[in-house]
C-alpha cells in the first residue's frame, strides 16, 4: 500500500461521520457484498437494460438535510422524492431545475437517469444543478464528488460522469443542489406557428415544442417581460393555453438543427412532440437521428466501468451506452 | 539528444514550428503562475492531425506531453516538468460558426475575447468572461473550466460547452459529448471540462451561443465598511436576484485602479460593489431597482447606475484592469483563488486581513463576490528578502481558513501544480483515489501533463481488494494507514 498523498491529513469535516450515510455504506457493503443496485422510484426502471435477476435492492436515504436559502444551495439525501424537494423550497421562493417529472421520481433516479425534462431549454441541463454528491463506491466506502459551492473547479469533476451513470458507478447517497428563484410569472400559449421564427425572435423562451404543426410555447420572468413576449407569440398566431401537450411515449436526440430543417409531410406530424432548441424528440421521429457512438468514446466508457467498479457489482445488466431511443416511457 | 524527436516533428508538422532552442525553453517554462519548469522540445501545431502526429511521436519516444494554450494559468497547470513535449495551440485558431445548432466550433487557440468579437455582429457571445480574456484561449478555458464576473448567472465553462473534439494520450481521437441532445454514455465531456490537461487535447470545442441580452445595467455600490459590502452581497442573493454579475473591490485595490484608469470609483469607499443586471426590460428595471433598494438598506453612501454603454464600459475596465493596476503598488503578486459559502464571505475576508498583517504583507481583494469566489492578492516585492516564504505562508492561511469555513480549494484557476499539496485537506484518500482512476480511464499511462492535480499517492491500488477491517478504517478516517 502506498504511503498516501504527503503528510496532510483531510479537514475532520471532510471525512463522512454522519451515521445516516455509514449506514447506507454498510447496507450496501464491500466487494464481497454481491450485486447492488438502487431503486428509486421505479419510474425509469427499464431504461438502460433490465436489472440483472439476483441483484440485491436497496434504498438511499431520504429526506432534506440543510436548506440555506441564502446560499441558494439545498443538501437532501439521494432518496429524497421532487415532491420532497419541492416542498422544502417552496416557502423560500426557491426551486431546483428538475420540473416537469414524475413526483415520485427520486433525486437520485433523476440524476443517475440523467435525462433532462421539457424546460432544458431555460433552464439548462439538469446535470448543471448537482454540485456535491456523496456515494457509495464498489467497495461500500463513501466518496465526495465535486463540492458544496456554487463554484468549484478542485479537482476532477466525478458528479459530470455520475449524472447519467445509471448507478453503475457508484451509488447516490447524498446531494447538494443549486437552486433558483422562481419566478413572478409563467405563461403557455400555443397555435399554429414557424418555430424556427418565433424562436429566433424571443428572448430565451422556458420551451418551445412542435409537433410539426403546431407551436407550444412556455415562458417565465417579470410579469412586464412576460408580456412582452406573449404579444410576439400572440402575433405571430398563438393563443393562451393551460399548459403543454401530452407527451407521446418513446424519446430521441437529435442536432436542434434538425428541427429546423425538417419539413414533416402531413403523414408525419402530430406523432411526435419536439422539444425546439434542444433536440429532444418525444413519440415517433420520422426524421433523421443521431448516429453511434464513436469506438474511442465507447472504450473511454467500458474503461471507467472497469476501473470504478471492476467486479461489475453495481446495478449489473444497466448500460449507459445501451440506445435509450424509443425506450424511455415519460412518466 | 532530441535529435530524432525533432526531426519527426519537423516531417510532421514543419521546422518552422518545432523549437527546441534555450530561450524559447524558457520562455514556455512557465505560466502566469510563480512556478517555472522545464521545457523540452516545443510545437505548434495547425491541425487535429497535427497534434495526433505530435502525441504519437511522444509516445514513439516515450516523452510525456503538456498542452498549452496563452500560458495565463495561475496555478502551473502548463509548466511543463522534466522536459516533457509542449504542444502550444496559439496557432489553432479557426472559428466556424453554426447558426443552426445555435454553436459555434472554435480550434483551442482562439482567444476568448476574440471570439466575443466575432459573435457579436451575430447578436451573440460566449458568456465566460474570465478578466484575462484578452489573451486566455479557448482550449485554457475548457480545461480550467473557467469563470468570470458574468459566471454567476450564466454559468461557468462547463454549462457552455457541448463538444470537445479530443486527441488522447494514446493519439487516438474522440468526440465527447455532441450536439445532440442527449449524446450516448456518461457525461465524458463534463470530465474533460476542467481536467487541466491531465486527459488530453482539445482539439476542437463546441460552445454555446449566448444571445446577447436586450438590456443591461450596471450599478455601483459605495460603503464605508467591507463588512457591509459583503452582507450587501449575500442580501442581494437572499432577495431572489440573481444579477448576471456582483463583484467587490475592498479600498485598496480600488485605489490602485482609480490610479491607474480613472474608471470614476470612489476612492475613500472602504469596498465597492459592482453589479450587472441584465435580459429583458422589464426585469432589468425591477432588478435595477431591487439591488439599489437592498444596497441602501446595507448602509450604502450611494448607488450610482452607468447613464450609457461609456460609462458601463469604464466601470467595467476598472474591475477588469485590476491586475495591472496592482503592478503600480509592488512588482508581483500571489493572486489566491479560493470558494466559500456566499453567507461565511465577511467571516473568511475578515481572516484574510489578519492573515496578511501576521504576516506583515498587503492584500487586497477583488473578486467575484456573487459566488463567494475570493481572490486576495497578495502584493509585494520578490527582491526583499524571506518574503516569498511569508506570502506562501499567508497563502496556506488563507486556504486552510477557506476550507474551515466550508469552502473549497479553487473556483476557478484550478489545481495545477500549486494547490496540489492541499488536496489532501479536502479530500479523503477514496475521494482522491476516485478521481485518479477517472484520469485512468482518460491516461492509463499517465503521460499528459504527468504529476498535476492530484498528489502522488491518490491512486491506491489495492482499494480492490479492500477487507472488511481496511474498509471499517477508511470509512472512520479518511485515510490510509
Ligand atoms: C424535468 C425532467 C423531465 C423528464 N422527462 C423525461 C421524459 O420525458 N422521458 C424520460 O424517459 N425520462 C424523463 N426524465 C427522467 C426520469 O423521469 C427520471 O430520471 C426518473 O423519474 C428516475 O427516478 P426514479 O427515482 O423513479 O428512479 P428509478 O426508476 O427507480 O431508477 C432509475 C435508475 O437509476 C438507478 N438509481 C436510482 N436511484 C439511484 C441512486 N440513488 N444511486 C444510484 N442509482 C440509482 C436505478 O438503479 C435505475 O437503474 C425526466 C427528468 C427530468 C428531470
Ligand atoms: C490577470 C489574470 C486574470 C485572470 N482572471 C481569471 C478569471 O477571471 N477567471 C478565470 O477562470 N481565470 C482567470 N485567470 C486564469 C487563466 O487566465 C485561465 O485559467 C485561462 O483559462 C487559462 O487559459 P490559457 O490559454 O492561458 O491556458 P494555459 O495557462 O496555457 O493552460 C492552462 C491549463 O490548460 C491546459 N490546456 C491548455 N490548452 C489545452 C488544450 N487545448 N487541451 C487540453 N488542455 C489544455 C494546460 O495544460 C494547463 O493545465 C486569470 C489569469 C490572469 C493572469
Amino acid at each position: 500500500m502506498s504511503a498516501g498523498p504527503g503528510p496532510l491529513a483531510p479537514l475532520p469535516d471532510r471525512v463522512v461521520r454522519d451515521p445516516v450515510l455509514l449506514a447506507f455504506a454498510d447496507e450496501v457493503g464491500g466487494v464481497d457484498a454481491g450485486p447492488v443496485a438502487v431503486e428509486g422510484g421505479r419510474t425509469q426502471w427499464e431504461l438502460g437494460g433490465r436489472s440483472e435477476p439476483g441483484t440485491r435492492l436497496v434504498r438511499a436515504p431520504a429526506g432534506v438535510v440543510a436548506f440555506e436559502p441564502a446560499e441558494m444551495t439545498i443538501q437532501v439525501r439521494a432518496g429524497t422524492t421532487l415532491d420532497e424537494l419541492d416542498a422544502a423550497l417552496e416557502p423560500a421562493g426557491q426551486r431546483v431545475a428538475l420540473q416537469g417529472l414524475p413526483r415520485a421520481a427520486t433525486v437520485g433516479g433523476v440524476l443517475c437517469v440523467g435525462l433532462s425534462g421539457p424546460t432544458r431549454l431555460g433552464h439548462g441541463h439538469i446535470r448543471e444543478t448537482l454540485l456535491q454528491t456523496r456515494y457509495v463506491s464498489s467497495e461500500g466506502l463513501l466518496v465526495t464528488a465535486g463540492g458544496p459551492t456554487v463554484k468549484n473547479v478542485t479537482g476532477f469533476d466525478l458528479c459530470r460522469v455520475l449524472v447519467g451513470s445509471y448507478g453503475t458507478l457508484g451509488l447516490l447517497a447524498e446531494v447538494t443542489l443549486r437552486t433558483r428563484p422562481r419566478p413572478q410569472a409563467t405563461a403557455w400559449l400555443a397555435g399554429p406557428a414557424d418555430p424556427a421564427d418565433l424562436f429566433d425572435r424571443l428572448y430565451r423562451p422556458m420551451s418551445l415544442l412542435w409537433d410539426g404543426e403546431t407551436v407550444w410555447l412556455h415562458l417565465e420572468g417579470y410579469p412586464e417581460d412576460v408580456a412582452v413576449q406573449t404579444a410576439i407569440a400572440l402575433e405571430a398566431g398563438l393563443q393562451p393555453m393551460a399548459g403543454p401537450p401530452p407527451l407521446p411515449t418513446g424519446r430521441h436526440s437529435v442536432e436542434p438543427g434538425v428541427l429546423r430543417r425538417f419539413r414533416p409531410d402531413r403523414a408525419q406530424r402530430s406523432g411526435f412532440v419536439a422539444e425546439f432548441g434542444v433536440g429532444v424528440v418525444h413519440g415517433e421521429w420520422p426524421g433523421p437521428t443521431q448516429g453511434t457512438p464513436d469506438a474511442s468514446v465507447v472504450t473511454l466508457n467500458r474503461r471507467l466501468k472497469q476501473l470504478f467498479d471492476p467486479t461489475g457489482r453495481l446495478n449489473p445488466g444497466r448500460d449507459p451506452l445501451a440506445p435509450s431511443n424509443g425506450k424511455a416511457d415519460h412518466r | 539528444m532530441d535529435g530524432t524527436l525533432v526531426a519527426e516533428l519537423s516531417a510532421s508538422l514543419s521546422p518552422d514550428r518545432v523549437h527546441n532552442d534555450h530561450l524559447e525553453q524558457v520562455l514556455y517554462g512557465r505560466d502566469a503562475s510563480l512556478m517555472r519548469g522545464d521545457a523540452g522540445v516545443v510545437c505548434f501545431p495547425l491541425t487535429t492531425a497535427e497534434v495526433q502526429a505530435c502525441v504519437r511521436a511522444a509516445l514513439r519516444h516515450d516523452r510525456a506531453i503538456v498542452p498549452r494554450g496563452s500560458g495565463t494559468g495561475l496555478a502551473g497547470g502548463a509548466v511543463p516538468l522534466e522536459q516533457p513535449l509542449l504542444i502550444v495551440t496559439t496557432k489553432m485558431t479557426g472559428i466556424e460558426v453554426d447558426l443552426d445548432n445555435r454553436v459555434v466550433w472554435v480550434q483551442p487557440g482562439v482567444i476568448n475575447l476574440d471570439l466575443t468579437r466575432h459573435l457579436k455582429p451575430l447578436g451573440f457571445h460566449f458568456a465566460p468572461d474570465p478578466s484575462s480574456q484578452q489573451s486566455c484561449s479557448l482550449g485554457g478555458n475548457v480545461a480550467n473550466n473557467s469563470g468570470g464576473p458574468h459566471c454567476l448567472a450564466y454559468g461557468v465553462t462547463s454549462a457552455h460547452v457541448v463538444a470537445i473534439e479530443v486527441v488522447l494520450p494514446n493519439g487516438e481521437l474522440a468526440v465527447l459529448g455532441g450536439l445532440g441532445a442527449d449524446p450516448a454514455g456518461v457525461d465524458l465531456r463534463g470530465a474533460f471540462v476542467g481536467s487541466e490537461g491531465c486527459m488530453g487535447i482539445a482539439t476542437r470545442i463546441a460552445v454555446r451561443l449566448t444571445p446577447n441580452p436586450p438590456a443591461v445595467a450596471t450599478l455601483l455600490a459605495d460603503f464605508v465598511e467591507p463588512a457591509q459590502a459583503a452582507a450587501a452581497v449575500s442580501a442581494i442573493i437572499a432577495a431572489g436576484v440573481v444579477p448576471a454579475a456582483i463583484e467587490m473591490m475592498d479600498q485598496r485595490i480600488t485605489q490602485a485602479v482609480e490610479a491607474f484608469v480613472g474608471a470614476g470609483y470612489p476612492t475613500d469607499a472602504g469596498a465597492i460593489v459592482l453589479v450587472e443586471v441584465d435580459g429583458l426590460p422589464g426585469g432589468v428595471a425591477f432588478e435595477t431597482e431591487k439591488v439599489r433598494e437592498v444596497c441602501m438598506a446595507q448602509g450604502a453612501r450611494s448607488v450610482r447606475v452607468a447613464a450609457d454603454e461609456a460609462e458601463r464600459m469604464l466601470l467595467w475596465k476598472g474591475r477588469k484592469t485590476a491586475f495591472g493596476a496592482v503592478a503600480r503598488v509592488k512588482p508581483n503578486y500571489y493572486l489566491h483563488d479560493t470558494v466559500v459559502p456566499r453567507t461565511k464571505l465577511l467571516d473568511v475576508l475578515r481572516q484574510v486581513y489578519a492573515i496578511a498583517d501576521r504576516h506583515d504583507l498587503i492584500v487586497m481583494n477583488v473578486f467575484h463576490a456573487g459566488d463567494g469566489n475570493l481572490h486576495p492578492l497578495l502584493v509585494f516585492d520578490a527582491r526583499e528578502p524571506g518574503i516569498l516564504d511569508r506570502v506562501h505562508a499567508a497563502g496556506e492561511e488563507i486556504v486552510r481558513a477557506s476550507l474551515e469555513a466550508g469552502g473549497v480549494l479553487s473556483g476557478e484557476h484550478g489545481i495545477g501544480l500549486e494547490k496540489q499539496p492541499f488536496m489532501a485537506l479536502q479530500f479523503t484518500q477514496p475521494d482522491l483515489d476516485a478521481q485518479a482512476r477517472l484520469r485512468d480511464a482518460f491516461d492509463p499511462d499517465g503521460r499528459c501533463n504527468p504529476a498535476k492535480v492530484l498528489p502522488a499517492g491518490s491512486r491506491c491500488g489495492d482499494l480492490a481488494h479492500l477487507d472488511a477491517h481496511h474498509r471499517e478504517r477508511l470509512l472512520a478516517d479518511g485515510v490510509w494507514v
